[in-house]
């Protein structure tokens, strides 16, 4: 087994756990980066249902004063967000694959979905934060500059608005998306096949350790590409300040 | 019949009112300049006017039709009011140019946004975009800006960037355009330019509002002052009137407080 172990075999294989990997990372991003946005905007919501009770005897207390100025949309994003960006990745994707066993006794979803999911849910909630540092960032000048021009709100969000988050979110996504390709190693814990899984089993398999090393290789080429990839991006929104 | 009335408009912030029942009009092709201490109110006014702020009591009327009136709790929807926007133009102190766009495109955005909405806009996409281009053209020639077109706003001066948003304030044809201190903040040799084009709307008789610090040009271009401090109207008047037989003791110090400084 060993012996036709080689180095053009060892690149075969791990460019099929590349395959995984893209995957992981393509998919994460295709729903993470809209939801992120949705998040985003539930943070910001300022429906208070409660409102009507302002002013009235039940508001003057400690309670009905909290209770006026609850804003529920916001608060149950801010707790998501909040537990999820502080528990770690790992636990994670291990806590929604074995979850559904321990409770249920069976396997809701299958491990890639299962760890899509997890990371779906993670990077929405990152996303989120940077997306609503990106929108409040932006001056409410440009609203009312629309807002008196007869612009309508989802005019002005993409006519006006959404540019210049993208411009000044560009530098934190970029980190981010870094990350994600660093992350989706740790689907490996639930036995997805992707780059590192791959590069590991030659120790089992063959007792060979470059090829874990070697995985290295895979995660610089595509970091290099997106490192690429937004620079190229930031110089194509150089054209104007915001 | 006057072009604007306002009429008893009322507004706090909380516990705080800012504005105590302003009233006042203004006819067709006249320029009302508002002076006034820091924080009498002015901001709001116009804020109010151009319904960023929603006043808690009052009425105003343009052309005869009450757009809003806070006795009214019919709510109205978002396209209404937006509707109703459209006769008020506002230029702000900060200008608050789109940075993406340059200074045509940012003349051109709203008219552009608006024509889609035209039930034939499919049809003569060609004609109304080049009947757009042209009257921005236009606006930015009359500002003085016929090399500037195609710049960015950070490629412009302050001086430039206000004229733009003059331009991109008219380019919806208001009926009374409002300016808050549209030369606050500006370096000092850069107010003229923007001052000079003002004055050539006011003698062009558009229906103007300008909240401003600079007393010699309200004197110069206004036909009507208003005197505002802690949220009321203490005086108005012709210049003249305000300027020269000022009435209100309070109006006295705040001019004489001006005259000092300057
Ligand atoms: N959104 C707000 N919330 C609470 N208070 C406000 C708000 N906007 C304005 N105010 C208060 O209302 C008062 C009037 O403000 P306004 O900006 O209208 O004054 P102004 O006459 O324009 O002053 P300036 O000459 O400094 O521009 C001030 O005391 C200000 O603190
Ligand atoms: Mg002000």
């Amino acid at each position: 087994m060993s012996a036709s172990v080689t180095f053009s075999s060892v690149t075969v294989t791990l460019f099929e756990g590349l395959v995984t990997t893209a995957q992981l990372f393509f998919l994460t991003l295709v729903f993470a980066l809209p939801i992120g946005l949705l998040l985003s905007f539930g943070a910001m919501n300022r429906w208070q249902p409660f409102r009507m009770l302002r002013g009235t005897k039940f508001a003057s207390g400690r309670f009905g004063c909290a209770l006026s100025e609850l804003r529920p949309i916001s608060l149950v994003v801010k707790t998501v967000v909040w537990i999820i960006r502080g528990t770690p990745l790992m636990l994670q994707i291990i806590a929604i694959f074995f979850g559904p066993r321990l409770l249920w006794g069976f396997d809701l979803i299958d491990r890639f979905p299962s760890a899509l999911l997890t990371f779906v849910i993670n990077y929405a909630c990152y996303f989120s934060e940077i997306f609503r540092g990106g929108i409040q960032s932006v001056p409410v000048g440009q609203q009312e500059a629309g807002l008196v021009l007869g612009m309508t709100k989802g005019q002005i969000f993409f006519k006006v608005t959404l540019l210049q988050v993208i411009k000044r979110v560009i530098p934190p996504m970029g980190n981010e998306f870094i990350n994600l390709v660093k992350d989706t190693a740790l689907a490996r814990t639930i036995s997805v096949y992707e780059v590192l899984w791959m590069g590991e089993s030659f120790i089992k398999s063959a007792g060979l350790m470059w090829p874990l090393f070697y995985t290295a290789v895979f995660y610089l080429a595509f970091n290099g590409i997106l490192v690429l990839l937004f620079g190229w991006l930031e110089k194509k929104l150089d054209y104007f300040r915001a | 019949m006057p072009i604007l009335e306002v009429n008893h408009i009322n507004k706090s912030f909380g516990s705080t009112k800012v504005l105590n029942d302003i009233s006042f009009s203004l006819e067709r092709g006249k320029a009302l300049a508002i002076i006034g201490s820091s924080g009498s109110g002015k901001t709001t006014l116009l804020r109010c006017l151009n319904f960023l702020e929603t006043p808690n009591a009052g009425q105003i009327v343009v052309n005869g039709e009450t757009l809003f009136d806070a006795a009214d709790h019919s709510s109205k929807s978002d396209a209404e009011i937006r509707k109703r926007r459209l006769h008020f133009g506002m230029v702000f102190q900060s200008f608050n140019l789109f940075p993406q766009y340059t200074a045509l495109e940012n003349v051109m955005l709203a008219s552009l946004l608006l024509a889609k909405e035209r039930p034939d806009y499919k049809q003569n996409k060609r004609e109304i975009h080049e009947q757009i281009e042209h009257h921005a053209i236009e606006l930015l020639s009359q500002m003085s800006l016929e090399g500037r077109m195609s710049h960015y706003p950070h490629q412009l001066s302050g001086g430039q960037q206000q004229r733009v948003a003059i331009a991109r304030a008219l380019a919806l044809q208001p009926d009374i355009l409002c300016f808050d201190e549209p030369t606050s903040a500006l370096d000092p040799e850069l107010t003229g330019e923007v001052l000079k084009v003002i004055r050539s709307l006011a003698e062009q008789h558009t229906t103007m509002i300008i909240v401003t610090h600079e007393m010699a040009f309200a004197r110069d271009v206004a036909d009507h002052v208003l005197f505002m401090d802690g949220g009321v109207i203490v005086e108005q008047g012709t210049p003249t009137e305000l300027f020269e037989n000022t009435q209100n003791e309070r109006t006295r110090a705040f001019l004489s407080r001006f005259s000092q400084n300057s």
